[in-house]
């Protein structure tokens, strides 16, 4: 079977397309959901600085370092999260898809 | 200089009082030749030349000279990356802000990161499934050709020069205070054994010599913040308390007339970000930056598969992660144990090299002259690692995108390209060179910024529209592109840090610290406008190839594989 083949055949599966359409919602939403809260983070740090120089209770630390922080580890969360599902969810199905796509040709 | 240091024992902040005679015996520039730093970088480049040399054996095709055969692991490419970003200008230029004005250094660490969710969940696994050498792949996939190639190489270049001049500034003024060696020297010593390790080695040596240095700078960092936090009991509270009490001691030793807030000032945002326009603007320019710049989209293709590309964002996320919170930490250890000792400040009570030296001194004060020596040495490593890295990517969008794909219309072979790549090499490596000199007394610290806004207005939206919306036409991409290429640039030059700062010319005509709030719509606009009016049957057919494209970047069908060493 020619690689254009295959390639019309994964197209047509409608596996191939709920499982595409999950990934993209999950990849546009967690995009949303990491660029929302850095852009709040920034617009704090432009309209209300106090908010962020507050000190937690009695330390000397302030709000904004947890919130810093916090941000630097979300990224690396989120990453996580996404490539975990990736490789015990989509990379199996989509390995999946594409046998059945390339195992009909030789029935 | 007396009164300062004068009110600071007063205050009894000066910890070293030794120090404070070598600090009175006047101005130090060039430092004298520092044997231990010569004798580990005389070390570091030793190994580094015998990687090239292991790497020219597997370097004959142009897939080993631009993505290593595509045979490196996600691990790997992850440590690469983080090698790639953890350049001096945010090792030396992050904790030296965080020297100075404390918490606006980490508003720069957490802008640089956030753009890595963006390209794993967005950007990696297409890149690795549709491209094989250069991001112009992958934008240029269904479309024609050569005008998507002619702006990705202009775009790359750009990108490329002005990383470069800041890299090679910042390595001559480094060199020069670390090495005792003079600054022309400094500049064509980088300048030759990176043309050496690109040249020979190509993106197999470029690659496993980031990957030394990224994991000497991990283990040299961690080393530098785990002694700050030992001396603090293992208590970040105890080490700001420290610090604002080392800042406001200095507010008023300077005569500040409220050295109180000044001092507490260092633990919330201060003057770096002013208006909410400029920080949008400088918010959009780093989460969008990094998923356009080209030396770091190259690194996809080294990975066998995108799989491999989706878990060296991980790792690449991780290291970077860990390296800024140490950063963190380093910054308000030097400002406890740089700011209060003398040996490490001229005349005037600035800190000697300036600035951005504030990481290197902490070095000395927590590790002596050996430790001294070891961190400088990775200093240099790192800008060798990281010039090497830019100007392969710029040698590739020369012989890959205008010689290859444009040029020879895709029809030259391996061994003309190579040779192509490699007089590209040269040239940049020389002209690199020539324009480290030139700029040696210039502010160079706006062309990072500016090579941020134009990958995050240029190749962002060309990008983005190409993989995701099927009416996007070449056309398009390359009139859309250039427009906010050009948006970019022109917009820089009329802001504050280069019409001010740099130039002098007076109040700027541009406010804001950013284009990017600007000119990445105009990017998007203008690819968008070009494309739905492009009516031709070329642009009919652009937009029908792309079901395909589309199920290709999906699945990895027809992907480039690993060369198979």
């Amino acid at each position: 079977m020619t690689e254009q083949e295959t390639l019309d055949r994964v197209a047509r599966d409608p596996r191939y397309q709920a499982l595409v359409a999950e990934r993209s919602r999950f990849a546009w939403i967690l995009s949303w959901i990491v660029v929302g809260l850095f852009m709040a983070f920034i617009l704090t740090i432009a309209l209300d600085k106090a908010a962020l120089a507050a000190p937690i209770g009695d330390r000397v630390a302030t709000w904004g370092i947890p919130a810093g922080i916090g941000l630097i580890l979300l990224a690396i969360l989120s990453i996580a999260l996404f490539t975990r599902r990736a490789n015990r969810r989509w990379d199996p199905a989509m390995a999946e898809i594409m046998a059945d796509a390339a195992g009909r040709e030789r029935q | 200089m007396n009164r300062v240091y004068f009110g600071l024992a007063a205050l009894g902040l000066l910890v070293a009082t030794p120090a404070l005679a070598d600090a009175l015996s006047g101005e130090t520039q060039q430092q004298p030749l520092n044997w231990i730093a010569i004798f580990m970088f005389a070390a570091f480049a030793l190994l580094t030349i015998g990687i090239t040399r292991w790497a020219a054996t597997r370097t004959r095709t142009a897939s080993d000279f631009y993505t290593a055969g595509g045979g490196i692991s996600g691990f790997q490419n992850g440590l690469a990356i983080a090698g790639d970003f953890m350049s001096a200008a945010s090792f030396l230029g992050i904790s030296a802000q965080i020297y100075t004005d404390g918490y606006d250094g980490l508003i720069y660490s957490v802008g640089f990161l956030m753009g890595w969710p963006i390209i794993s969940f967005l950007i990696a696994e297409k890149l690795r499934n549709l491209g094989r050498f250069t991001f112009a792949d992958v934008a240029s996939f269904r479309f024609e050709q050569a005008p998507v190639r002619v702006f990705a190489a202009i775009s790359t270049l750009l990108i490329v020069a002005f990383y470069l001049i800041a890299q090679m500034v910042g390595a001559g003024q480094l060199i020069k205070l670390l090495f005792g060696l003079p600054y022309p020297v400094a500049v064509v010593l980088v300048g030759v054994l990176m043309i050496v390790y690109v040249l020979v080695g190509g993106m197999t040596a470029t690659t496993w010599i980031q990957i030394s240095k990224a994991v000497m700078l991990l283990a040299g960092a961690s080393f530098i913040a785990v002694s700050v936090l030992w001396q603090f009991g293992f208590s970040l509270d105890a080490l700001f308390a420290r610090a604002v009490e080392v800042k406001t001691g200095l507010a008023a030793a300077a005569g500040d007339p409220d050295p109180t807030a000044k001092g507490a000032s260092i633990m919330g945002p201060g003057s770096f970000i002013k208006d909410p326009v400029s920080a949008v603007s400088f918010g959009l320019a780093l989460l969008l930056g990094t998923a356009g710049l080209p030396h770091i989209l190259m690194r996809f293709f080294t990975v066998p598969d995108a799989k491999e590309a989706r878990k060296s964002v991980l790792w690449a996320t991780g290291w970077i992660g860990y390296f800024y919170i140490l950063t963190f930490v380093i910054g308000f250890g030097a400002i406890v144990m740089v700011a209060t000792d003398g040996r490490y400040q001229d005349g005037t009570g600035a800190l000697l090299g300036g600035v951005n030296m504030a990481a290197v001194h902490l070095s000395h004060a927590v590790g002596g002259d050996l430790f001294l020596g070891f961190i400088s040495a990775v200093a240099f490593a790192t800008i060798l690692a990281v010039v090497a890295g830019l100007t392969l990517s710029g040698a590739s969008a020369v012989s890959h995108d205008l010689y290859s794909s444009v040029w020879k219309r895709g029809a030259a072979n391996s061994a003309d390209e190579l040779r192509v790549s490699r007089i590209t090499t040269l040239t940049l490596g020389v002209v690199a060179v020539l324009l480290g000199i030139l700029f040696e007394k210039q502010n160079v610290a706006f062309m990072v910024s500016l090579a941020f806004a134009l990958a995050a207005s240029g190749n962002v939206p060309a990008l983005i529209l190409s993989l995701y919306w099927k009416d996007c036409t070449g056309r398009g991409v390359m009139v859309g592109g250039l427009l906010g290429l050009l948006s970019a640039f022109i917009l820089t030059l009329l802001s504050p840090a280069v019409w001010t700062t740099t130039f002098g010319l007076g109040d700027a005509p541009f406010p804001y610290s950013s284009p990017a709030i600007f000119s990445v719509p105009i990017g998007f606009i203008g690819i968008w406008l070009v494309s739905i009016l492009d009516r031709s049957p070329k642009a009919a057919a652009e937009r029908s190839r792309f079901r395909d494209q589309a199920v290709r970047s999906e699945t990895g069908i027809g992907a480039f594989g690993a060369s198979g060493h």
